[in-house]
């Protein structure tokens, strides 16, 4: 049974969409991608149908978000709205036929990464719900949990520090590190205050790969044995 | 940061905004006005509905590929708005200007709710707005409009004639049945915004003259 979280999309009925959404959520660098990757190939052994979508990919709206990114011109308000937008045409163009035609749709952030850089640069709380009424709730949230000290090695070692992902534009600190712990850790209390709201099952994403991965797979085997079809 | 258009300013700069449908004569309308008011002595700037160079290249492209949805539609209309009002709307009222708006956020409440949009979820997304000191809705029968357009060999815009929307293959058809539900949304929002409803069937001249009538009124309301 698909459902939005406020006022929806009117001009679109969702009754009797096979499809189903499994979110993976967490901030940056915490593994999302590297799981998705794994839980697809598992799902598609299996003989699901899968879709994979994430943050910012929308054929309408990449290029502009690319350029408005690089320009530095944007206010934390504009910032939503685009991100918003992004999310409404990948909804209608990529999630809704897909679960109209029974995959799996596999979504690499929702709403709620949006959300929480949202809040953490004060913009209104029940506004940003009120705005993002339009989108399904998703079958399974997935919520990848770090803590900073964990996270900062970890990107560290990887790709390294990024100007967004360590809200330089926030002006939370000169230096990039410090200002990637502090921006951080208030985005990790912005999505730990949104587990119970949204029903995200917790993942503690300190443990390695594997032993996230095998948790995925239980429950979400669990969740679709349990519910054959959205009807 | 949200007054749902409903709570004043405290800008020393006012508001003045032009509502209707295509072919109700806003922007000509809007241009005298501005003439006016600057030849008065006072500051004015304009900014026109979905003129940002932000989004520009988005909408350009979504709406050549017929590309958008009742809801990206919308939520780019937003998010002109949004970059606009923070770049071209606040700063000349904090200045003491006046700041001339073709089209605010009541368009979107018409077309995007006439586009089977949530009524009440735009209204939410457009809180952030301040609220204007006078609106001015000229509002017009269907027919005057689209003889205006079609006299200046005006060809009927995809989404301006709600294309998208599949109401018939025939352009100025749906022209007609998208801007009449257009124009039934904004009937609503007269008594629920306080907009200032303005004839627009009669002439350019009678108009302006009843347009400067409202806002010198209003300026001098404002100056006691």
């Amino acid at each position: 049974m698909s459902d939005f979280y406020g006022h929806g999309l009117p001009y679109i009925s969702l009754d009797g969409y096979p499809g189903k959404i499994i979110a993976i959520e967490g901030t940056d660098g915490v593994g999302r991608s590297t799981q998705i990757r794994l839980l697809r190939e598992w799902l598609e052994v299996r003989g699901y149908g899968v879709v994979e979508t994430g943050w910012t990919r929308s054929a309408l709206m990449q290029p502009t978000i690319d350029l408005a990114k690089a320009s530095n011109t944007l206010n934390k308000l504009t910032f939503v709205l685009l991100y918003a937008t992004d999310f409404a045409d990948r909804l209608e163009k990529e999630i809704i036929p897909a679960l109209k035609a029974g995959f799996i749709v596999l979504s690499d952030r929702y709403i709620f990464t949006a959300l929480a850089r949202a809040g953490v640069r004060g913009v209104d709380r029940a506004w940003l719900r009120e705005l993002y009424g339009f989108a399904i709730k998703p079958d399974l949230v997935f919520y990848l949990k770090v803590d900073v000290d964990t996270l900062v090695q970890r990107v560290l070692q990887s790709r390294g520090l990024d100007f967004w992902e360590s809200g330089m534009d926030m002006k939370l600190a000169d230096d990039i590190y410090d200002s990637f712990r502090t921006y951080q850790r208030s985005l990790l209390r912005e999505y730990a205050s949104m587990a119970d709201e949204f029903d995200f099952r917790v993942l503690d994403a300190r443990r390695p790969i594997e032993a996230i991965q095998k948790d995925l797979r239980t429950q979400v085997e669990a969740f679709l044995e349990g519910t054959p079809a959205r009807t | 940061m949200l007054n749902n258009l409903t709570a004043p300013h405290d800008y020393p700069g006012r508001l003045i905004v032009v509502e209707g449908i295509d072919g109700s004569g806003k922007t000509t309308q809007l241009g005298l006005l501005a003439k006016w008011l600057e030849a008065e002595g006072h500051k004015v700037s304009v900014t026109e509905w979905n003129s940002s160079a932000l989004v520009k290249a988005a909408t350009k492209a979504g709406k050549k590929k017929n590309a958008l949805t009742p809801m990206t539609f919308s939520l780019l209309h937003a998010t002109d708005f949004a970059d606009r009002l923070l770049y071209k709307i606040v700063p000349p009222l904090k200045a003491g200007m006046i700041v001339l708006a073709d089209r605010y956020a009541y368009t979107a409440f018409a077309r995007d709710a006439a586009r089977g949009v949530h009524p009440q979820w735009v209204r939410g997304l457009y809180s952030f707005a301040v609220k204007p000191d006078l609106a001015l809705y000229f509002r017009v029968p269907i027919d005057v409009s689209i003889d205006r357009l079609l006299a200046r060999r005006v060809k009927l815009k995809f989404y301006e004639a709600g294309m998208d929307l599949g109401l018939s293959t025939n352009a100025t058809e749906s022209f007609r049945i998208f801007q009449s539900r257009v124009l039934a949304v904004y009937d609503g929002l007269v008594d629920e915004y306080g907009l200032r409803v303005i004839d627009a069937s009669g002439s350019i001249t009678d108009q302006q003259h009843i347009v400067r009538k409202l806002v010198s009124e209003h300026l001098e309301a404002a100056d006691e």
